[in-house]
């Protein structure tokens, strides 16, 4: 069944904290198109893991500062 | 736009035209008659041999026009290149079982052949709207 990414993630943030780098130097930096990192921010496309860490390491953060998945609904008893 | 939502966009373009030409020209010709009648082959051929080559010449034509237009392709424009084509082969497997058994029935000629084209065709148009969607709104997670 399709349905819509969880992730979500702070790479706009981090970019405008790191001296608003812009989404094509993201893109550069990564090896990816300007589109992906634009599709990526705004919740379109789930990165893989390897381009998700690619993208930590670019900011010097860990993953959980980058990419944020809801927490799993408490199980009810 | 990347390269490959480029590519997409001709694909679905030049195939909508070849087979609207193509249908055209055929259904001009029947003039009343039955359809098997008409001359189908060459243009069929015709058609195709143009589709390709209009591709080609179009993405030459990008590269011209703005050469400094990365042609990068990165993991997302190859999943959703898989994606399309995935989705646009149903129609060459409901092409293939269809001839199959219009040839066993014995069906004229006529329509094995434009069964066959016809599913190309909408695996083409499938398959292309299927990427631009996916550029367009989002990567379907299953």
């Amino acid at each position: 069944m399709v349905k819509p990414t969880q992730v979500t993630n702070s790479i706009r943030a981090l970019r405008f904290a790191n001296g608003e780098m812009t989404q094509a130097d993201l893109a550069e930096r990564i090896g990816v198109t300007r589109q992906t990192v634009i599709a990526i921010e705004q919740g379109r496309y789930s990165p893989s893991l390897e381009m998700a860490f690619r993208i930590a390491r670019v900011f010097a953060v860990p993953l959980d500062d980058v990419f944020h998945y809801p927490d799993a609904p408490e199980e009810e008893t | 736009m990347t390269h490959q939502e480029k590519r997409a966009w001709i694909m679905l373009v030049v195939s909508a035209t070849a087979y609207s030409v193509y249908a055209g020209i055929i259904l001009s010709r029947a003039d009343g008659q039955p359809l098997p009648r008409v001359p189908y082959a060459a243009t069929l051929l015709w058609t195709v041999g143009a589709s390709i080559l209009a591709s080609i010449v179009l993405e030459i034509a990008l590269g011209v026009v703005n050469p400094r237009a990365s042609r990068l392709k990165d993991d997302r424009d190859r999943q959703i290149g898989r994606l399309g084509d995935y989705t646009g082969q149903s129609f060459v497997i409901i092409g293939a079982v269809a001839a199959m058994l219009m040839a066993m029935a014995g069906w004229d000629r006529f329509w094995i052949a434009n069964v066959i084209y016809l599913c190309f065709f909408l695996s083409a148009v499938l398959g292309a709207v299927t990427k631009i969607i996916a550029y367009r709104k989002s990567f379907p997670q299953w």
